[in-house]
């Protein structure tokens, strides 16, 4: 089936990046997210779909362990970052967040420069010893983001008077910045037009290049265009997972064909 | 696969009017390809134009399918279940046009044929393989309709005996030409009428797959039995 796809960039998708392992998440009494079992692939787009209060968002924020933040969470089972078990005690969660980026569902800029934006993060981890360098971090992330031709020269204003679109761009160039090897994306065009839509969409694919890409999304055809491989959550267990394509045409488990079809699950 | 409604009930009744669009177009097939082989056989010229006359609707519907489907393609984005449904009405219609076709052409030869003395056992020969060439396109849409894996199966194992049929006939005409070269023209319609009848199997065929294909999400891959040895033929008796 795989020879089909003529227009797959061409990536070695083969290596398993994060695996998880029997991952249970309570909200204190609330059982969210049910033993579940991903290996997620590097240089792969892998899309997490299913309704509201699936426990897919609740999921991504596990492997950047953004639900340490939420003091009635409590997360057990096993998440490795190549081979590396991320809730070991001796994991500082902030480099941690480093390697794994996130991107949110709403555009949240700093209330600073669009230099300073994307700036933040290397400087905050030491990643340039010089202005210069840090200048070269700026343009890199902001070109990888598909944004430095429309901001170059106004790098000193501030970041929260781009367009939407433009600023949800800024926060992947902020994202991208610390050379993550992960990054996570929360929904990350639901507040966009369709245009800077299909841009986001565009950069997903390019960033696959360098990244392993997990997104979020409650736009079945975005996970279609975007991923090359799709996991259905459902009432917090991890129902089916498989290749995108695989899922959008011949899904095994009942409750994948009744939600990507729209019917009701 | 799963039956129960869509949340948008609109999506619903777009699959429900393309798969009664295909039903419509099969009843009329059905009639026309029983026609076709009665008329030839009772010489009856007014029921051969009828059949010609009639094609016209199968076109006009599969034209009114292709918009159907090119339309739900663009609105409804379908996916899983329901693309397969889709691709598979897309598909279906388009053999039923051909079906269609085919009655229509043996119509038009039966008005030559009337001018000739019969063949004997021929017509009726041809009717039956036409029989069995209709039942085998009811059985298939009947399984379409009931998502009937297993009924689409039986209806794929049986065009190898429209295949017989088609060869022996092949035989028998072949003997008719031997014998006296002023049967050949129309043992030459003759032929072309089975070879259409036995076309006709093979689409009937093509939509048993059809229907594997929408219930179980691939193609049947083991090869389906074929008889059709007249490629091979030389002589009557080879």
């Amino acid at each position: 089936m795989n020879d089909m796809r003529l227009t797959e960039r061409a990536v070695n998708a083969e290596r398993t990046k994060i695996a998880a392992r029997g991952v249970q998440v309570h909200y204190g009494q609330t059982h969210a997210l049910k033993d579940v079992d991903v290996d997620i692939l590097d240089h792969t787009v892998t899309a997490f779909i299913g309704p509201s209060g699936c426990g897919k968002s609740t999921f991504l924020r596990c492997l950047n362990r953004m639900n340490d933040t939420i003091s009635v969470c409590r997360v057990t089972g096993d998440i490795r970052l190549d081979g590396e078990d991320i809730y070991d005690r001796r994991i500082d969660p902030v480099q941690l967040r480093a390697k794994v980026g996130m991107v949110f569902q709403k555009p949240n800029p700093f209330p600073k420069s669009i230099y300073d934006n994307v700036a933040y993060g290397p400087r905050i981890h030491g990643l340039a010893r010089n202005k210069a360098e840090l200048d070269e971090i700026v343009e890199t992330s902001l070109r990888r983001a598909a944004l430095w031709n429309e901001v170059k020269d106004r790098l000193a204003a501030p970041g929260t008077g781009l367009s939407g679109g433009q600023q949800q761009r800024l926060c992947i160039a902020r994202a991208v910045a610390t050379s993550p090897e992960v990054l996570l994306m929360d929904e990350p065009c639901s507040a966009l037009d369709p245009i800077a839509t299909a841009q986001v969409e565009e950069l997903i694919d390019e960033l696959r290049a360098n990244f392993s890409v997990v997104i979020v999304t409650h736009s079945m055809q975005q996970a279609a265009r975007v991923s090359q491989r799709t996991a259905f959550f459902h009432l917090g267990h991890l129902v089916e997972y498989g290749d995108t394509t695989q899922i959008f045409t011949k899904p095994s488990d009942p409750r994948t064909e009744s939600y990507i079809t729209g019917r009701i699950g | 696969m799963n039956t129960d409604g869509h949340i948008l009930s609109a999506f619903d009744r777009d699959l429900e009017t393309i798969q009664a669009l295909i039903m419509k177009m099969g009843g009329l097939v059905e009639v026309a390809t029983l026609d076709a082989a009665r008329a030839l056989e009772t010489r009856d010229e007014d029921l051969a134009r009828l059949v010609r006359d009639s094609d016209g609707a199968i076109d006009a519907l599969e034209a009114q399918v292709n918009d159907e489907v090119a339309r739900i393609i663009a609105l409804r984005a379908p996916t899983a279940g329901d693309l397969r449904t889709v691709l598979t009405v897309l598909k279906i219609a388009g053999s039923l046009e051909r079906m269609g076709d085919y009655a229509k052409n043996i119509a038009k030869r039966s008005g030559v044929l009337a001018q000739f003395t019969p063949i004997e056992g021929a017509a009726g020969t041809i009717r039956r393989m036409a029989k069995q060439v209709e039942q085998m396109l009811k059985d298939a849409l009947d399984a379409y309709i009931r998502r009937d894996a297993v009924l689409a199966t039986d209806v794929r194992a049986r065009d190898r005996e429209v295949d017989q049929i088609y060869n022996s006939l092949f035989r028998v005409l072949l003997t008719h030409m031997l014998e006296d070269p002023r049967n050949i023209t129309a043992c030459m319609h003759l032929h072309f009428i089975a070879k259409n009848i036995e076309r006709m199997g093979d689409h009937a065929t093509t939509i048993s797959e059809q229907v594997i294909y929408l219930v179980t999400g691939s193609m049947p891959e083991e090869a389906r039995p074929k008889d059709d040895r007249t490629p091979y033929v030389a002589s009557p008796k080879s």
